[in-house]
């Protein structure tokens, strides 16, 4: 009788037991619609797909009657660039505290407890602040994804420098290499796939933020166009938006592993994924 | 394989006969008990008062059912949740009775007409004393709501025209922090928020609704459907609203002070709200309201600006999609897809004491 953990699934049987949930998931959605509908036939909660397709055809893919844009590119395309920017951002802020935070000791003990405590602040609670000081435009949506994001970046930077192995960083100094040399050269190089991996891990975090950003003020975006719909209970385009943000969201995901996988071969991404 | 095989099939026959289960359930209808969910705004405090005190369990006794007042804490989500079949009522204004419940096919009436707003929802400029000098501004304001058909209505009364402006939909929980930010210069809002921007630095009121009044309504709204099978549910909330309405008239300072302070205010702050809501404290003067001509005509404008804006859902060819009916056989729009009834007939019944 061979054990449990030792039974091992086909290619295909892989394939399928993965797509399963997918499935009945759209099996189950089917059922629950139809038995609304046929109850209610202009219901909202749980439209047709066929009634999904409509509407996005409709109102999100042809170009729309006031301003010739097409809304769900112009939607993705001004989400997509504030996550971007907000990411990229915080991101190089992670790189620019955590490497000297983690390898620099005097550093550490002025602000390490610092970035600690101000990692806990949850903005959205401080909203009123960040309106007044970054305004209520594309700045400030991109801030909240800066201040939602950055601190983690920069402590799980931070921990991994510490981390780093004394043993390389003795040989280099007995080589005669500054502490800024060993930034430059030693740490810096392999710590970018680690900020990548990072990034990876944040990148849920940043959704929910440029999402609540855009439901607080905007006049485009995915997030945007959910709470404006939500108004009158447009399921039939919330559906398709939130399927597209999970899609997106695990497009970026996979991307960002490959692109690690492309660029730092020696680095075993299966270890920390 | 086979096995494998066999195993998925049978998780997949016992997935479907639950996912039926659950469909089913998602639309049985048990009759024991009632729901009606509020959220917190001046025309709608006593509600929370009646259910306090225990004026809806009195009247509920009397016609032998059970109802329950439910709060909650998100106006646009407990009109979803009403539209979704989880309450049997819900207060709402008569424009989100139109774009959500009727609009969506959930068969609503407007079952007691509490209030009007009569300076509730306004305008407010910074640096600018008119309202003409909104044209070529942002305006931050929750889109597709009531402030985005004042705004409407105040661009029309002077010449102007939606693409003057250009819209931001803003949550009405930040719009006072808005307001503080150098980006905002106009803006529209309701009460509380309202009072509060009115009372900051650089503001002016240049419009509110009480240069329309009458056309921004809040109401209870029952599924038609429940009310019909129940008519008790209905001379039951009727019955215990006008009870608390007595007591407002009277300016019973208990009940004031309570009202105040459920909804996060002081009795003067409560009563600077009352004086901008036009709450019809006898039932007949909300019979004469919801009889009158002036109704029919309210709810066309409304239709209409729902229609243009695209809020009556795809299904709207015109304006007149959603049908209405109000009393003595007045009529709105499509009258094979009425979905939206005023009705005074248990208004009528308050008024006449027979409750």
């Amino acid at each position: 009788m061979k054990r449990l953990i030792n039974h091992r699934p086909s290619r295909a049987n892989a394939l399928w037991m993965g797509v399963l949930p997918f499935i009945l998931i759209g099996i189950l959605y089917l059922f629950a619609s139809h038995a609304r509908l046929a109850e209610n036939p202009d219901d909202k909660l749980l439209p047709s797909f066929s009634q999904i397709v409509q509407t996005m055809e409709k109102s999100a893919l042809t170009p729309s009657k006031r301003s010739g844009e097409i809304l769900f590119l112009q939607d993705t395309l001004s989400s997509l660039s504030r996550l971007g920017l907000g990411v990229l951002i915080s991101a190089l802020l992670g790189l620019a505290l955590g490497i000297p935070l983690g390898l620099i000791p005097l550093v550490r003990s002025g602000l390490s407890p610092f970035v600690a405590a101000f990692s806990m602040v949850p903005p959205i609670a401080i909203l009123p602040i960040l309106f007044i000081v970054f305004g209520m435009g594309e700045v400030a949506k991109v801030a909240l994804i800066v201040i939602g994001v950055t601190p983690l970046i920069v402590r799980d930077l931070q921990q991994r420098v510490e981390e780093f192995s004394r043993e390389q960083l003795i040989k280099a100094q007995t080589l005669g290499a500054s502490t800024w040399t060993l930034v430059i050269r030693i740490i810096l190089p392999q710590m970018l796939p680690r900020l990548l991996d990072s990034v990876r891990l944040t990148l849920g975090t940043a959704w929910i933020f440029l999402i609540s950003a855009e439901a607080i003020a905007a006049t485009e975006g995915l997030g945007y166009r959910i709470f404006l719909v939500r108004r009158y209970l447009a399921m039939d385009l919330i559906l398709p938006y939130v399927v597209w943000i999970t899609l997106l969201a695990f497009l970026a995901d996979f991307l960002l592993k490959k692109f690690t996988c492309k660029l730092f071969p020696w680095y075993d991404t299966k270890e920390r994924a | 394989m086979k096995s494998f095989l066999h195993s998925t099939l049978k998780l997949f026959v016992a997935t479907t006969l639950a996912s039926t289960v659950m469909a089913t359930s998602l639309l049985a209808e048990t009759k024991e008990k009632f729901q009606v969910a509020w959220t917190i705004y001046v025309g709608w405090m006593p509600w929370d008062y009646a259910q306090q005190t225990g004026i809806i369990d009195k009247w509920a006794k009397k016609y032998g059912i059970q109802i329950e007042m439910v709060q909650v804490n998100d106006y646009v989500e407990s009109i979803n949740q009403y539209t979704a079949g989880k309450f049997d009522g819900c207060v709402m204004t008569n424009m989100d009775a139109l774009t959500i419940p009727a609009a969506g096919g959930v068969d609503s009436t407007a079952l007691i007409v509490g209030d009007f707003s009569n300076g509730n929802d306004g305008i407010i400029l910074k640096n600018k004393k008119k309202l003409s000098d909104i044209k070529g501004q942002s305006v931050n304001l929750v889109e597709l709501s009531v402030s985005h058909y004042l705004l409407a209505r105040g661009l029309e009364s002077v010449g102007l025209k939606e693409k003057d402006i250009k819209v931001i939909n803003t949550s009405d929980a930040d719009i006072v922090a808005a307001f503080s930010s150098k980006d905002v210069n106009a803006l529209v809002a309701w009460n509380p928020q309202l009072s509060e921007i009115a009372g900051m630095k650089n503001a002016s009121m240049v419009f509110d609704s009480s240069k329309i009044p009458g056309e921004i309504i809040d109401m209870l709204v029952m599924n038609t459907k429940t009310i019909e099978e129940n008519p008790k549910l209905a001379k039951a909330l009727t019955g215990a609203w006008y009870e608390v309405m007595a007591l407002v008239k009277k300016g019973d300072e208990g009940a004031l002070k309570a009202m105040a302070a459920a909804s996060g205010t002081d009795l003067a702050g409560f009563n600077a709200q009352l004086k901008t809501t036009m709450l019809f404290h006898d039932a007949s003067a909300a019979v004469k309201f919801t009889d009158s001509d002036a109704l029919p005509k309210t709810m066309q404008k409304v239709s209409q600006f729902s229609f243009d804006h695209g809020i009556l859902g795809d299904g709207a060819k015109n304006a007149e999609f959603v049908g209405m009916q109000f009393p003595n056989g007045k009529t709105y729009g499509n009258q094979s897809n009425v979905k939206l009834r005023f009705i005074d007939t248990y208004m009528k019944m308050a008024s006449e004491g027979t409750l």
